[in-house]
């Protein structure tokens, strides 16, 4: 349990909180790690974890009819995967498979509820770092959406 | 009445020099490298300079210089076919002949990184403006501190110059950072906007200087993320692009605000743009 | 002190014909259509003589004065950079040879005398040789070194003239060779003629002239200051550049942008304007290849391609960037503002927009001015 404690004070999502805090989000909490190729969850399935990565990467692809799988993101050391536990119907909105060997941090999403629940202030800590990261993962999506190295003719 | 204006001789101004070409390389699948012979052995150029080629009786069109500024035996010139006059130069064959006018513009400023981190951003075909930096850092490699190239394109496909950046990346002294905005499954590197490589990049916020080049909407949003990183207007260096037509600040098309981009850019620090770069169609 | 002289109607003939004769092609105002232009001249009954310009907003007429003055008017459509950079000029020419291609060196260019040319014009040629002169143009400084200015001091400005406010007239102070002064009262109709240069010295020299008297030449100044007391418009210049410079965001600019039908005509009777391009020819058998300039506006919107569309696609940046550029860019360019307040943008706008006008309403609304706790200038114009 330090172990993990330790791991997450060091984190920059954690930046700012208190030690009482982050004690109280590590008892959701557990070291993972996955080999290169493992999937980690599919499209559809039931959404339960979070995952802050380590070490490693790992793409998030889309099934399509016309182009197979494509990968439309990748994420990293520090990157946060995973918030489809927050929201019905609680499904995976894509497939997530290890581009490399990972370790992580797996979060319970159900138990970050309970206690965003118990302890209101908690909470709100949460969703404001959280909400961070989507604002800014958002833009650069926008971005990628604009197909700005395209030609024009 | 005596008014005297000067007047550059015809040749220097608006006058075109034939050229001889030396080869023509396809590098992807609209965008292609010209090697010219240049017009005299005292050529040379500065990375981030332009000339304008012009195709005999068709056109003429800016076009970025995008190899070794220390190679005087050959002007490379990375051209994207998008229209009349682009489609003619990237079908002339060695040994034809092309206008050239040049170089126009302003340049990196390598002077002012000296002694510091340096990043060089580069989204689809502005990575060919950017190149002769590239080298001219690497030649010199001893004057920089950390340097990294984050280079983002549509998808693996469209990487340009991508022999090269496999030999860049097999350097200790260049960090050498990729992606795409999309890929197949084949692709085992990172996916999403450039920007989202400048975090795992490791520079020195107050001290580093950046070299910007892309579309514009890019660059803004590199413009954004870098400044969050501590990197100060001054030390921010972007590629402006705007309607080119002389290259000499007669023609008026590339304005932007008070600047002439032929001529006060297209390499312009933020500071010096003080904000136009937000402004609704400027 | 250059001479000055009085000559009458006979003496303005002989000065269009012993510039003739020097090898000047001398282009002065002339009825064209319905309005004056200039064109060659050959004689003062060329000039329109006894006619006057009905100018304002959006309208444009000419009429009976009812006398025989050779210089009743004031400014038409045109200026004289339609000779200085004419549209169409070839301004390169090559052949193809066996390495690759070389240069036809240009034709000389012709040398004109610009008659009848007003203190605005004047002031307009001077901002253009800054213009040019920056950048070295040879087909600019091809016709505009060998040039002669004939310039004509104003004394009955229009309602939609500016210069005083520009500093530009409405009398000539230099960049001529004669300056000319019509006095018309009745039975009287003479000229007085004052030399600028040496060449106009030694042309005046050889007409036939009389030593003015003294209360001539003192009215001669009194109807020129007259005329600056009369001017129909007046453009508030002090703080100008930045007021324009940091009121870019203004929401102004989109209301203009419902008026302008973004025409171009303002641009193309401008003065000053210089925005060019290039049209490439090539001859059938590919072997002759000429670049022309052409005159282009920034109102078009061509003008801001780059791949992926225009820079400016909508009106109001369009209309901001000719009256900003104008206004207050040119002076970061050139060291002086671009406008020289010949009033044609007003008058030939199909919409009447007054470049006095739009400067105000944005002094007016300068955003500048807004501070947190009072109403946004948004608001204040809803």
């Amino acid at each position: 349990m330090s172990e993990l404690f330790e791991v997450l004070v060091g984190q920059p999502f954690f930046k700012g909180m208190t030690d009482e805090q982050i004690r109280t989000i590590a008892e959701t909490a557990r070291l993972v790690s996955f080999d290169e190729g493992s999937v980690i969850f599919v499209e559809g399935g039931p959404a339960r974890m979070s995952y802050l990565i380590l070490e490693g990467d790992i793409a998030l692809t889309l099934r399509t009819q016309e182009h197979g799988s494509k990968i439309i993101q990748t994420l990293h050391r520090g990157d946060f995967l995973g918030w489809s536990w927050m929201y019905p119907p609680y499904r995976w909105n894509f497939d997530s498979s290890c581009q490399s060997d990972v370790k992580a941090i797996q979060f319970d999403g159900p138990a970050l509820k309970k206690i965003a629940l118990a302890d209101p202030q908690l909470g709100y800590e949460m969703m404001r770092r959280f909400t961070e990261i989507i604002v800014t993962r958002m833009q650069a999506l926008r971005i990628q959406l604009l197909d700005v190295y395209s030609t024009f003719r | 009445m005596s008014i005297q204006l000067s007047a550059e001789p015809i040749a220097h101004v608006m006058s075109p020099v034939p050229c001889r070409i030396l080869s023509v390389e396809q590098e992807l699948e609209d965008t292609y490298t010209l090697e010219v012979e240049p017009p005299g052995s005292d050529w040379g150029f500065l990375p981030g300079q332009y000339t304008m080629l012009y195709a005999f009786g068709i056109g003429e069109v800016p076009i970025s210089i995008s190899g070794d500024p220390a190679d005087t035996t050959k002007i490379v010139q990375t051209i994207r076919a998008v229209g009349a006059v682009t489609d003619a130069l990237v079908g002339l064959k060695p040994g034809d002949f092309v206008g050239v006018r040049g170089p126009f513009g302003t340049s990196w400023d390598t002077k002012a990184a000296e002694g510091r981190d340096v990043l060089i951003v580069a989204g689809g075909v502005g990575l060919a403006p950017l190149r002769p930096v590239i080298y001219d850092v690497l030649n010199n490699r001893d004057r920089y501190e950390n340097v990294t190239l984050m280079y983002g394109a549509r998808s693996p496909g469209d990487l340009l110059f991508a022999s090269q950046i496999h030999e860049w990346r097999g350097r200790f002294d260049i960090e050498v950072l990729i992606t795409v905005d999309q890929a197949d499954q084949n692709w085992r590197g990172p996916v999403g906007v450039v920007t989202s490589l400048v975090g795992r990049s490791s520079y020195d916020g107050d001290t580093a200087v950046a070299f910007v080049c892309g579309p514009e909407v890019m660059m803004r949003f590199t413009i954004q993320t870098l400044e969050r990183g501590g990197i100060t207007d001054d030390r921010l260096y972007v590629s402006m692009e705007r309607n080119m037509k002389c290259g000499i600040g007669l023609c008026g098309h590339c304005q932007l605000g008070k600047f002439f981009l032929c001529k006060d850019g297209p390499v312009m620090t933020c500071a010096q743009m003080a904000g136009s770069c937000w402004i609704r169609e400027v | 002190m250059r001479e000055t002289l009085v000559i009458d109607r006979e003496g303005v003939d002989a000065l269009i014909h012993a510039l003739a004769d020097r090898g000047y092609e001398v282009v002065g105002p002339t009825v064209r259509g319905q309005t004056i232009l200039y064109d060659t001249i050959a004689s003062t009954d060329d000039l329109p003589v006894g006619l006057t310009d009905r100018q304002e907003a959006g309208t444009y007429r000419l009429e009976e004065r009812g006398d025989g003055a050779l210089f009743g008017y004031v400014v038409g459509p045109q200026s004289f950079r339609r000779f200085t950079t004419p549209p169409g000029a070839v301004f390169w020419k090559g052949l193809r040879t066996e390495g690759g291609f070389e240069t036809v060196e240009p034709a000389e260019p012709p040398r004109y005398a610009f008659f009848g040319a007003r203190p605005c014009e004047v002031a307009a040629l001077k901002v253009q040789d800054n213009v040019y002169g920056a950048v070295g143009d040879p087909l600019y400084a091809g016709r505009r070194n060998q040039s002669f200015t004939v310039a004509v001091n104003c004394t009955d400005p229009a309602p939609t003239c500016f210069c005083d406010s520009m500093g530009t007239g409405p009398g000539v102070s230099d960049g001529y060779d004669i300056a000319l002064t019509e006095v018309i009262d009745g039975e009287t109709h003479h000229f007085i003629a004052e030399a600028g240069s040496d060449e106009g010295s030694e042309i005046l020299a050889s007409l036939v002239s009389r030593d003015p008297l003294d209360e001539e030449l003192v009215e001669a100044r009194r109807m020129v200051v007259r005329a600056s007391e009369h001017m129909g418009r007046f453009l508030e210049t002090d703080g100008l550049k930045d007021l324009l410079q940091g009121n870019l965001e203004n929401p102004y600019w989109d209301e203009i942008a419902k008026r302008c039908l973004s025409c171009t005509n303002c641009t193309l009777v401008c003065p000053t304007c210089f925005c060019s391009s290039i049209e490439d020819h090539l001859s059938l058998d590919g072997t002759e290849a000429e670049r022309v300039r052409t005159w282009d506006s920034c109102f078009t919107l061509e003008f801001s391609y780059v791949n992926g569309g225009p820079v400016r696609p909508s009106v109001g940046p369009r209309y901001r960037q000719w009256l900003t550029h104008k206004l207050a860019s040119w002076v970061d360019q050139f060291g002086e503002m671009g406008c020289v307040g010949c009033g044609r943008c007003i008058t030939w706008c199909p919409v009447g927009i007054d470049i006095t006008k739009e400067a105000a309403e944005i002094r007016e609304r300068d955003v500048r001015r807004v501070v947190v706790g009072t109403p946004s200038v948004r608001e204040a114009v809803e």
